[in-house]
């Protein structure tokens, strides 16, 4: 069967973590891949732990579950390791995004034993540098095609550019804010 | 040229719908089918269709508008999910009963209680006597696939009758996935102008809504039920032509791996790709393994299923919905009955998965051929009516 990347992200309700995956599984469908992006629901309110998910191949996907054993898990809100098993079923070839911060190591004790690479990525200070808000999902949109190699990261910006002009056609002043996050966040995840 | 693009099944069946532009549509919003009516209107503020939209204030009065508006001569559409289809079941059997051929967007969700936002298909299940051809689908491109075909399969004259096209809620409707989209104008084409017959803005007087007393009433119900016959060839029929335009085939149902399966499931909407996922897994073991995706649930191609299954050694078919009869789910007592005639069949066991958005994953699919093969070891089912990934 053909290879297929699984990512998933967890997030607190408002902060876009389900508009991250679908704009991921955007910027994978140009590259020309087979991508799916959805969210999990449940009773949705600001502040709950949220979940959404996205696959990404180079052949038709037509698999309909959640994702158990991803590659890749995106975490938008650090008080969230002591709330939810974000590391379960990630595999140890595979990484964890966290939004914090603090360094990958310091925060290895919160994830159950889990071995596998750390990245973090302060996407409040970016988020509030490039936007004066605070909206970390853009941050971690680029933080996660970075270390998942999705695509190039010219094509990306390239990409994203295009998305927003879109996106905020109603309010353009936003989009350099947004395109500046997603350069910082790709400068900054380690 | 086909257009490359990612949609939520949602997106998918309202792009259908602005596509098709039909006369009249009335609309109330519910979890997990409101996007479709939200799309909707924009095309409608937008001026990219000139459909009458009506935002009525229950179900109860979308489908009673879309009678109302049918019955006049306009080709209607709406769409609902859930305790929304509920609260439209009087006109549910009105739209069928005055032969109008109606489309509804069905986004299948688990009727109340406890209260449920998510997939099953108790909501369509339910409805399934109520005389809608029922057709499902198991993803996005299937959504919109048959919704363009809908309204040649309900408007034929040997036909109509209302026609539900039915998805997974928040499965497909909310999921991005690829898609292959028609030109605006094939679809145009392909679906024509709707030119009914009999129809009240017409100059000829008709009477709608009659009484029918005991001397006539059931000869009306065996001219719906010979309408529900019809619709199978035509449904065919409108596949055809609907691959020649798209290249994709459509049937009755779908088999995968199927010819010389030795265990088989039958399945309906989004879980049966989850379910291909699970047969090539065990196929790659030489595993004799294979499935039937219902598309076509009314009218219920009973021989075409039963002829494609009978070989089999034993079958499990898959309910999304409870049918509380004590003995299994709507879709095992159909397909049971299909079998019935066959002198050579398979065993089969019922299981009830899924309810209320309970997620199905491979490995589950992969459990329910297990407890094939055991079947098929043991030489008989032991508990032939059994519920999948229960909490202990």
């Amino acid at each position: 069967m053909a290879k297929t990347l699984e990512i998933r992200w967890h997030g607190r309700g408002g902060q876009g973590a389900k508009t991250a995956a679908l704009l991921l599984a955007d910027v994978a469908f140009n590259t020309g891949k087979y991508v799916q992006g959805f969210p999990e629901y449940g009773p949705e309110r600001m502040g709950a732990p949220i979940t959404a998910y996205n696959r990404i191949s180079d052949e038709p996907i037509r698999v309909h579950s959640n994702i158990y054993d991803p590659e890749y898990v995106v975490v938008v809100d650090e008080t969230l390791l002591t709330a939810v098993d974000v590391t379960a079923g990630l595999k140890e070839d595979g990484a964890i995004i966290i939004n914090s911060e603090k360094a990958g190591e310091e925060l290895r004790p919160l994830l159950n034993g889990y071995k596998g690479k750390i990245y973090t990525i302060d996407a409040r200070k970016i988020s509030i540098a490039a936007l004066g808000k605070y909206f970390p999902n853009m941050p971690m949109l680029a933080s996660i095609v970075k270390v998942a190699h999705v695509m190039d990261e010219n094509d990306f910006l390239d990409e994203m550019q295009g998305s927003f002009k879109h996106k905020f056609a109603s309010k353009p002043e936003v989009i350099e804010g947004n395109m500046q996050a997603l350069r910082m966040a790709l400068q900054e995840v380690k | 040229m086909a257009i490359r693009e990612r949609l939520s099944g949602n997106e998918a069946v309202a792009i259908a719908m602005r596509q098709i532009n039909p006369d009249v549509m009335p609309a109330f919003p519910i979890t997990p089918s409101t996007e479709i009516p939200q799309y909707f209107s924009a095309f409608v503020a937008n001026g990219q269709v000139d459909t009458e939209f009506i935002p009525v204030e229950s179900e109860h009065s979308a489908m009673s508008a879309a009678v109302g508006a049918s019955a006049a001569g306009a080709r209607v559409l709406t769409a609902t999910s859930s305790c929304g289809m509920a609260l439209m079941w009087e006109e549910l059997y009105v739209a069928a009963s005055n032969r109008l051929p109606i489309a509804l967007a069905l986004v299948n969700r688990a009727l109340s209680g406890p209260i449920n936002i998510n997939a099953d298909h108790s909501d369509s299940m339910g409805a399934r006597d109520s005389g809608w051809i029922q057709i499902y689908s198991e993803n996005n491109q299937e959504a919109y696939d048959n919704f363009v075909q809908a309204f040649r399969i309900a408007e034929n004259e040997k036909v109509l009758l209302p026609i539900m096209i039915c998805q997974d809620g928040f499965i497909t409707s909310h999921a991005v996935e690829n898609i292959s989209l028609l030109e605006d104008d094939v679809v145009k084409n392909f679906v024509g102008e709707y030119q009914p017959k009999h129809y009240l803005l017409d100059d000829k007087s008709m009477a709608v809504g009659a009484y029918a007393t005991p001397g006539f009433y059931m000869e009306a119900k065996k001219a719906q039920a010979e309408a529900m016959k019809n619709a199978k060839q035509v449904i065919l029929d409108v596949a055809k032509e609907f691959k020649a335009i798209s290249g994709r085939e459509y049937g009755l149902f779908e088999t995968y791996q199927l010819e010389d399966a030795e265990c088989a499931i039958v399945i309906i909407n989004s879980a049966a790709g989850t379910a291909k996922d699970a047969v090539d897994r065990l196929r790659a073991q030489g595993k004799k393994v294979g499935l039937l995706k219902i598309r076509v649930f009314r009218p219920f191609p009973a021989e075409e299923m039963a002829e494609a299954l009978k070989h089999c050694k034993a079958i499990a078919v898959m309910d999304r919905s409870e049918g509380f009869n004590s003995q299994g789910g709507p879709v095992c007592a159909e397909v049971k009955s299909a079998l019935y005639g066959c002198e050579e069949k398979p065993l089969i066991v019922n299981y009830i998965y899924g309810l209320g958005g309970r997620d199905v994953r491979v490995e589950n699919i992969e459990e329910v051929y297990a407890a094939l093969e055991e079947i098929v070891a043991k030489g008989k089912v032991e508990d032939d009516y059994r519920y999948l990934s229960l909490r202990d």
